[in-house]
């Protein structure tokens, strides 16, 4: 079946009729010939029984977001379950530097307010604000992060005081998360909790001044397999400083100075914009969408970040890095290509990286044939010029935006940050380079499948159609994907391996994927026995 | 490793309150393992999108398998309204797209906190003809993953088993408790071995163990079929393994069907597995066969044989209670000293147990407990330290840490494959932790040894 044939209206055939209405509207079939991008359905209501690969709310926020904040303690305001299913499951790395030593890094600890029933009759503030106590006491941590659970909402704790009473009786900002999984519809709304509170409450409270000519934050970059170590290393041998990453092996220490740097880079769109978009307004700080996943992607990511500064030694010194990378992976890479050349692939992962992979994929020449998120919104499929014309529902509207002003002292007109002139800036922006994202439909293959929140049902029938080579998802899929005998990546976790960033990263990921597509198991399935009866018959 | 624990250990009351890195997670994924374990079936998770999602990972993490389940998506509405509708469009839309045979729906601490009355919702679903609902009672913030797996197990003999009154077969019914895959096929061979003709529920074999065959099957060909399961009810007795795990649902299918339940330990060592050996011998009238009396005396052999490898060294244990029981025994019988033994889920009886295994091998200064976590077993080991740890994976931070080898045994292990495959249970489970433990701890030994102590032969 060639990429064109599918038809979406078969693909939903057999579910109930509600179902069938409901799942229509989040599939999209590129199509080249009719310019723009449909209308997507996303960031809305999973239809209850359907199998979602989708999580929660507090997934996203203490999960995703602030979990790996190393230097805060995180403690999560609940029964154990969900604290222990986010104990060092999401390979966020995070090590010691210069600001941060091993004894405050408490990446690999898990805490939990273990609410027993008793709690949930009498309430567990008195829990919570003992079990601070005793944290305190014991670790002496910068800071801490209290995150509640679903049964927290129900019984009405105060986190909040709570918070409010610990920060001062022992004089370290305690910062709560409402974050009760039931919240919204998706880990998305813990993303936008989580951004919400470090806005309040840790961005703009530092008052150390940053060194450096370019000074940068890399927003939405968890340093999954060292991802962003690698980012890092690349941009501060061309001339950067980077103040912080967010989150990944990010500390309070430096996101208080979040405000203080020239740019923001945008790695992941959908778990990071609102602190993006925030710090524009607040600050003046302007951000720029940029992608190290894939060769061409890393050079383009590379040459806007210069322009942005537009430094004719930057530049120039940009041009070197990236000509010495290139000829350092060319040969290897050319190895793998030979592999992976001409194969396709789906990619089922949560918020940008199903865009991200298909640029390195390309690189490879591979293409994605279907591609889906769990939990984006509409412009993480059509593009940020759609957020206007997103309808609210009431879902969205139990998430509290914040309405923030300019600050009458440290707001900044985004031109002046970057040290150019407004003309300049305003073209900047007019060409599409800054404060912008695109969304994945451009990059979509013509014909392809674009899904929104797809669940085992229509993951399985799209193997059955498209026969794809390789499926990149999570580990709830992965080993259905392999009983299918197709082989899959984990996407979240890389099955262990990265970092895949950047041009090193590019290569570590081409030879996964070869070994993946050529392990000599792959063609043992089919016993001997029933070979040789085929060749009988 | 983990530099931010104070280097001095904390005075004992200065951690009285919620956990910090436990030894136990919640409710509801022992009973989402429990349900898998029936042919047919789909767990079904009612709360929020996020537990359900939790807990197949956990699943799949540490069986490299698929863990099908679906949700009933609760959002603010239905946690503010109840669940009674997310939870009957989920039952629709369930048997109408995934066919399963039986749907296992257990709760969470949302839908168990705003009160939803599941067999009322369940009465008034929509429900095929010949298909099934049962529910257990999950709620997260009472006992662990191991009263959830008990509560499931409870809730499939509540709902299905029968008598139908007749004399009662002579077969048993084995509960194996919270384990493997690799362990409940080796119970099951035991007792078959005997000549006991038997069924067993839950039994996740060929479910969280099944084999490529580039064919999906969203029900793979394992799991105990309903029909067996109905007919669980007339068996002669019924062999409960494991207290937590287990003893709940003998007693129910003792009340609802008159089958007397035998409380055996899980079979992990020489003395738990003589004891359920000695269950089916005298329950059933049988001989035990010499293939079993060989398998057992080939594990007497091995302990002769390697005692001195791994005798009088001090061993911290930690986990599952129906686990870390007769583990502990069996470190007995092997020498060793159990320094510390620990798990995260309640029940006095536990230190009781295992307080007395130590008094009657006169090993004194050891310390038990019951809700226990790893911050205190590490306090405790900051004070004195063991030569080995046996437990899940979360215990490879102390042993980077402290430098102290890990013997990786029990739920959850993320971060080593084949293990659900690999009995621990039964002669050939003695077999199997011999060399492990043996083994690790000569690693050790060669790692650590300078070149002239370091030998050909040992």
């Amino acid at each position: 079946m060639t990429v064109t044939d599918v038809n979406v209206d078969e693909l939903v055939a057999s579910f109930p009729d509600k179902v069938k209405k409901n799942r229509k509207r989040h599939i999209v079939k590129k199509n080249e010939s009719a310019g723009s991008c449909p209308q997507i359905e996303a960031n809305t209501r999973t239809v209850p029984g359907i199998i979602t690969q989708r999580g929660c709310c507090y997934a996203g926020c203490k999960g995703v977001v602030v979990g790996p904040i190393k230097d805060m303690i995180s403690i999560t305001h609940g029964p154990i379950g969900c604290a222990y299913y986010s104990w060092g499951t999401r390979r966020n790395k995070a090590r010691a530097d210069d600001r941060t030593p091993p004894e405050q890094i408490y990446s690999t600890m898990c805490f939990s307010t273990d609410m027993q029933e008793s709690d949930i009759v009498f309430g567990g503030e008195k829990k919570l604000a003992k079990m601070i106590d005793e944290v305190v006491e014991i670790f002496h941590p910068r800071a801490i992060n209290v995150c509640s659970t679903c049964p927290i909402g129900l019984i009405g704790d105060d986190l909040g005081a709570v918070a409010k009473a610990a920060e001062e009786k022992h004089g370290i900002p305690v910062i709560p998360y409402n974050c009760e999984g039931y919240k919204g519809v998706s880990q998305s709304a813990g993303h936008h909790i989580a951004n919400n509170q470090i806005m309040e409450h840790i961005i703009g409270t530092g008052t150390e001044e940053l060194d450096g000519k370019y000074i940068v934050n890399l927003l939405g970059e968890y340093n999954i397999g060292g991802d962003g170590w690698v980012i890092e290393q690349l941009l501060e041998e061309i001339g950067y400083k980077v103040n912080s990453i967010l989150t990944g092996d990010s500390a309070y220490v430096n996101i208080r100075n979040l405000h203080k740097v020239h740019l923001n880079l945008v790695q992941c769109h959908r778990s990071i914009n609102y602190i993006a978009e925030m710090m524009e307004t607040k600050y003046g700080t302007p951000w720029l969408k940029i992608n190290f996943i894939g060769i061409e992607a890393t050079i383009e990511s590379l040459r806007d970040i210069a322009q942005c500064f537009g430094d004719e030694e930057l530049i120039a010194r940009t041009e070197l890095v990236i000509e010495r990378e290139l000829a350092a992976v060319t040969p290897e890479l050319e190895r793998y290509r030979k592999i992976c050349r001409g194969k396709t692939a789906f990619s089922f992962v949560g918020g940008s990286r199903s865009h991200h992979y298909q640029y390195l994929l390309r690189d490879l020449g591979m293409e994605v044939v279907v591609a889906g998120y769990e939990f984006a919104h509409r412009d993480d499929y059509e593009g940020r010029e759609v957020i206007p014309t997103i309808k609210s529902d009431a879902d969205t509207k139990n998430i509290p935006e914040l309405h923030l002003e300019p600050d009458p002292e440290m707001y900044r007109e985004p031109n002046l940050h970057l040290n150019m002139s407004k003309e300049k800036y305003d073209e900047l922006v007019a060409s599409g380079r800054l404060g912008y994202y695109k969304g994945m439909y451009p990059d979509m293959i013509d014909g392809g499948i674009m899904i929104d929140d797809a669940n085992h049902y229509e993951t399985e029938e799209l193997i059955e159609i498209f026969k794809p080579d390789l499926i990149f998802t999570g580990i709830k899929d992965k080993y259905v994907s392999h009983k299918m005998g197709v082989p899959s990546k984990q996407m979240h976790s890389y099955d262990y391996s990265g970092p895949y960033t950047c041009f090193r990263g590019a290569v570590t990921f081409a030879r996964d994927i070869a070994n993946a597509l050529s392990t000599p198991a792959w063609k043992m399935i089919t016993p001997p026995w029933e070979q040789s009866e085929t060749k009988r018959t | 490793m983990l530099d931010c624990t104070p280097k001095e250990p904390v005075p004992s009351d200065a951690h009285t309150i919620g956990k910090i890195n436990p030894v136990k997670t919640c409710q509801p994924v022992g009973a989402m393992y429990a349900a898998l374990g029936i042919h047919g079936c789909l767990p079904h998770s009612h709360g929020s999108q996020g537990c359900c999602s939790y807990h197949r990972m956990a699943l799949s993490r540490h069986f490299h398998e698929p863990a099908m389940a679906s949700t009933s998506s609760f959002t603010e509405g239905a946690s503010v309204f109840g669940g009674a509708a997310n939870l009957k469009t989920a039952i629709k839309n369930v048997f109408a797209i995934y066919h399963p045979d039986i749907i296992a729906i257990h709760t969470t601490c949302l839908s168990e906190t705003i009160g939803d009355d599941l067999p009322t919702i369940i009465k008034q679903a929509e429900i095929p003809e010949g298909r099934y609902v049962i529910h257990a009672n999950t709620p997260s913030y009472h006992g662990s993953h191991i009263t959830g797996f008990s509560n499931m197990c409870r809730g499939i003999v509540s709902y299905l088993a029968e008598s139908d009154g007749n004399p009662k077969k002579e077969r048993a019914n084995i509960f194996p408790g919270f384990v493997n895959p690799g362990d409940m096929r080796e119970v099951r061979r035991i007792v078959t071995e005997m000549g006991v003709p038997s069924i067993m529920y839950p039994d996740t074999t060929n479910v969280m163990d099944s084999p490529l065959l580039n064919k999906y099957e969203m029900y793979p060909g394992g799991g105990a079929k309903i029909e067996d399961i109905k007919d669980s009810g007339n068996s002669k007795m019924t062999l409960s393994l494991g207290a937590w795990s287990s003893d709940e649902a003998a007693a129910t299918l003792q009340d609802k069907c008159n089958v007397p339940g035998v409380p055996l330990k899980i079979p992990i060592g020489v003395k738990a597995t003589d004891d359920l050996v000695m269950a089916v011998k005298e329950g059933f009238g049988v001989e035990v066969p010499e293939s079993l009396e060989i398998e057992r005396g080939q594990v007497i052999d091995t302990l002769i044989d390697t005692h001195f490898q791994y005798e009088g060294k001090k061993v911290a244990v930690f986990g599952d209670p129906d686990i870390v029981i007769p583990l502990t025994e069996f470190l007995i019988t092997m020498g060793m000293i159990p320094k510390y033994v620990i798990t995260g889920t309640p029940g006095n009886k536990f230190e009781k147990i295992i307080n007395q295994m130590l008094e009657e091998a006169g090993i004194e200064g050891s310390k038990v407990r019951a809700e226990g976590d790893l911050f205190e077993l590490h306090q405790w080991i900051k004070e004195e330290s063991v030569d080995l740890l046996i437990g899940n994976t979360h215990g490879k931070y102390i042993a980077r840490a402290e430098d102290i080898p890990l013997v990786r045994v029990g739920f959850p292990i993320f971060d080593r494959a084949v293990q659900p495959l690999m009995p621990i249970t039964g002669y050939r489970g003695c077999l199997r932790l011999i060399e492990m433990i043996s083994n690790t701890l000569l690693e050790r030994r060669d790692r650590d040894c300078k070149d002239e102590d370091y030998e050909l032969i040992l």
